[in-house]
């Protein structure tokens, strides 16, 4: 793993200097904003049961569905259309080395847009100074599920972008994986048809693919070692399917 | 040690097949330590798929291929790190800078973090970049980007370089600096480069190879090539005779001088004659002398001095002659 850390600073700096990036960050702080706003009005208007935090982190797939494609679109999609991939891999670097330190990036750009919502908590500890509104235990859990579902999605939008060499494709592609996991688990978890005797399996791995279930556990402060495998195992089966993408496509390109 | 051993790359049997159509078939060929090769071949001859095996990007589906002593199937991180490879088109990122460029390739060729700075100034000087070296990549010329491709290729200084088409798209006068950049390496870097500009080739390499269908169909020296396959001399004639009559002409100066090539005749009865022969020395005279005593017009007579591009065009005629026949 000698050229991990090479590549990673690499794409990081490359992700800073691309104005995309920024056109990404600000939809994203501005998508968020509304959705913390609306949140606190609601707040403001009548008394609610759970905390502002818990309502805003339940909205976490409203940015996944749209940042995810966006930031993990271009990363190998676009060395294949270029063919720098060629360059790349004809130096002594691995496929693994390349997929990791462009995973990498993409992932500290995800948790460094996601890190600076703290600055709404901020706002509201500073200028609501209600401990009601901020209560500590779904804000880390939601922090935490962020980070730990982040890894998951990142690695399906790199999957998707080692599977096609058109940026386009790529990101309709993750956005259609990343649906399905996100929404497929609670529809398959409700529908009748699955509740037979004979599907009790499937039933049962449907109802461990629960991404929103997941979530409120974390909000609620349960860390299930089972959710955390689920996330763990997912993103490496993700990447391992990247590279052998990227290899495969190498051997019969 | 491997790194000490006379011959740079040695293929032998190389095959590679993608789903059941063969690009390159049974290649085999050595290039000496210090040596630059030319590769030359058709469109779709199988050039790029011999150079990316090579360089370990594509596995071989048989054969066995070894640079500097290493076998590039088990060894290829030990090929990586000494072949310094510019592909076809030359891809380059479009959205960095060119020093930036090389700073992070010397990264990633593992060039000491010391040594690179001033390995950087040195290939930019010797690349003529030095005026653009804080241009951003996708703003460069055709002629600047190529020649960050080679300065690329050559920076962490690899015993083997291997450049797919290098000069094209280029002028004049940047295919001048690249023939010289390229010749500078001789005795330093064993290099092998393709190229369809064949004065090129024929100026800079020390050695060509003519590949067509897969197949190696010559190589040599540029002069050994010419008389291999051209026969050693050719004399290249416009007069106005019948065949028979020319015939008997030229069996007077030398029975072994073949008519190669007779065109039709023109209005006037003039037609364009080849003819060939295995002697070295000059027969221009005698020809001209045999022709005028059997009182034939002539219009023109000289001795062909023939150009890579013919040995390339016969060569690969020759192979689809061949391809054909069976």
């Amino acid at each position: 793993m000698k050229h991990f850390f090479t590549i990673l600073s690499h794409e990081i700096r490359m992700l800073l200097v691309t104005p995309s990036t920024y056109i990404a960050s600000v939809i994203f702080l501005s998508l968020m904003g509304f959705v913390f706003t609306d949140i606190l009005e609601t707040y403001s208007q009548a008394p609610q049961a759970s905390s502002p935090a818990d309502v805003f982190f339940k909205q976490f797939y409203l940015p996944v569905l749209f940042m995810v494609p966006l930031l993990t679109m271009k990363c190998l999609a676009e060395e294949r259309r270029l063919g720098t991939i060629e360059t790349l891999l004809t130096t002594p670097v691995t496929t693994t080395e390349v997929v990791l330190g462009k995973y990498g990036a993409a992932y500290a750009l995800y948790a460094a847009l996601w890190g600076s919502t703290a600055g709404f908590f901020w706002i509201l500890r500073k200028f609501a100074g209600d401990a009601r509104l901020l209560e500590w235990g779904p804000m880390v859990g939601g922090y935490i599920f962020i980070a730990v579902s982040g890894l998951l999605f990142i690695a399906i939008g790199v999957l998707a972008s080692a599977l096609s060499r058109n940026q386009a494709v790529a990101s309709i592609l993750c956005f259609a994986m990343l649906f399905g996991l996100i929404f497929g688990g609670s529809y398959l978890g409700d529908a009748a048809w699955l509740k037979s005797d004979l599907l009790h399996p499937v039933k049962a791995a449907v109802d461990y693919a629960q991404v929103f279930r997941h979530y409120e556990d974390f909000s609620r402060g349960v860390v299930d070692l089972r959710q955390l495998l689920f996330y763990l195992s997912g993103t490496v089966l993700a990447l391992l399917f990247s590279i052998l993408g990227v290899e495969a496509k190498l051997l019969h390109g | 040690m491997p790194d000490q051993l006379p011959t740079a790359i040695a293929v032998s049997h190389l095959v590679k097949t993608f789903s059941g159509v063969t690009a390159v078939n049974d290649v085999s060929f050595t290039v000496g330590r210090g040596e630059i090769m030319g590769f030359l071949g058709p469109n779709g001859a199988g050039k790029s798929t011999t150079m990316r095996i090579l360089t370990g990007y594509l596995p071989a589906s048989s054969g066995r291929v070894s640079i500097c002593g290493y076998p590039v199937t088990t060894q290829s991180e030990d090929i990586k790190r000494r072949v310094g490879y510019m592909p076809e088109n030359n891809p380059l990122p479009e959205d960095m800078r060119v020093s930036e460029y090389l700073y992070y390739r010397g990264r990633l060729k593992e060039v000491a973090r010391r040594k690179l700075g001033p390995r950087i100034d040195e290939v930019l000087e010797v690349c003529d970049l030095k005026r653009v070296r804080h241009k951003i990549i996708g703003q460069l010329s055709k002629g600047y980007r190529q020649r960050v491709g080679i300065a690329e290729a050559i920076l962490a200084e690899p015993p083997v370089i291997i450049m797919d088409e290098p000069t094209i798209g280029l002028d004049p006068h940047q295919i001048l600096i690249v023939r010289d950049l390229i010749a500078g390496l001789r005795g330093r870097m064993t290099v092998i480069i393709s190229s369809h500009i064949l004065p090129e080739i024929e100026m800079t390499c020390d050695r060509v190879l003519i590949i067509n269908q897969g197949r190696i169909v010559a190589q040599g020296t540029p002069a050994a090539l010419r008389r291999e396959i051209l026969g050693r001399s050719r004399y290249e004639l416009v007069v106005a005779c019948e065949k028979a009559v020319l015939e008997d002409a030229l069996g007077l100066v030398d029975p072994a001088l073949r008519v190669a090539t007779l065109g039709e005749p023109d209005s006037d009865g003039f037609r364009a004659v080849t003819l060939t022969i295995e002697r070295e020395d000059e027969l221009g005279e005698p020809i001209l002398q045999a022709l005028l005593a059997k009182r034939m017009r002539v219009r023109a007579l000289n001795r062909a001095h023939p150009t890579l591009e013919d040995v390339f065009l016969a060569a690969t005629r020759r192979s689809w002659d061949v391809i054909d026949k069976r």
